[in-house]
């Protein structure tokens, strides 16, 4: 089946079918993940007030970086559309083009978010501080973690349609990457709704 | 066709910005009271992971595949059993712990 993929492009009628299935056997994935993040965000919102002593929400999120990493993730999200929709067209180097821009912006949410991370731990307030701020770093950084696997996934992606150009297993690679990309926005929706927003109020 | 993309994309920008910019101007201007403020979070979260599965991810009843629709409804109730029964749960222990 794997052979299959790699070998004859040209063969559109089982190539179409594998793209559907991979297509589903990656959404089963992304399901899982939902189920992850649900979880982390349950075990957020059971901890958040067991402070132990420490500092709260409010002396350490900053509303401006949290409305910046939005901003700059779901900016990446409507760039990685456009990359979608430039493989359609087949556009080569308009999809190598958006890719770009996303990774950059995507890129920039991981820095924002490090920082973000070394200037709470430089101050006390790391993941060993309070059943609170280790919910906090475990959800957040599953987040972050999940995001910067993307940024290596889409450099990847970016090789292959440099080199192999948009070959019919190529697309479908996008496409799945494009469905990882939109999920971990989603999953950003509820880290600021339910950790910057709250905490900051 | 790709004129339809294009426009998903973009509608589903103009619309999670505006669904992103309330809640946050909200808390920043304290212009409701607290409890009012979390309702339209809220509010605002659920319409706006609707707008990105309908506009970015392009789930709809017409041309997404039974099966994905299927796993997504499993994993909606499997989510509201585990994390409803968690919090149900841990705030029941929470508060007789506090007695």
């Amino acid at each position: 089946m794997s052979a299959n993929v790699t070998a004859m492009p040209s063969d559109h009628e089982p190539e179409s079918d594998i793209h559907e299935q991979r297509a589903l056997g990656f959404w089963l994935y992304l399901m899982g993940d939902a189920v992850i993040f649900g979880l982390l965000f349950m075990t957020y919102g059971i901890m958040v007030g067991n402070t132990a002593g420490g500092p709260a929400g409010k002396a350490l999120f900053s509303l401006n970086n949290a409305a910046l990493e939005t901003a700059l993730l779901l900016v990446s999200s409507t760039t990685f559309g456009f990359a979608s929709l430039a493989s359609k067209a087949g556009n080569r180097s308009a999809v190598l083009a958006w890719l770009l821009l996303t990774f950059v912006l995507g890129a920039g949410f991981v820095f924002l978010e490090i920082r973000e991370f070394l200037g709470m731990i430089g101050a006390g307030a790391g993941p060993d501080r309070s059943g609170f701020l280790s919910a906090f770093f475990t959800l957040v950084g599953t987040h972050g973690t999940h995001v910067s696997v993307g940024l290596v996934w889409i450099l990847i992606m970016s090789g292959q349609v440099f080199f192999k150009g948009l070959s019919l297993p190529v697309v479908s690679r996008l496409f799945r990457l494009g469905l990882f990309w939109h999920f971990l926005d989603i999953a950003w929706v509820g880290i600021f709704s339910v950790v910057y927003l709250p905490g900051l109020l | 066709m790709e004129r339809h993309g294009l426009l998903s994309y973009l509608v589903g920008f103009v619309l999670a910005v505006v669904l992103t910019a309330i809640p946050f101007y909200l808390v920043a201007s304290h212009a409701l009271p607290p409890s009012r403020t979390m309702i339209v979070i809220a509010v605002a979260a659920v319409l706006q992971i609707l707008v990105h599965l309908r506009f970015f991810l392009h789930l709809n009843f017409t041309t997404t595949p039974k099966e994905n629709l299927l796993a997504i409804a499993f994993t909606a109730v499997l989510l509201f059993l585990m994390v409803g029964g968690s919090l149900w749960i841990m705030i029941d222990l929470h508060s007789r712990m506090a007695i």
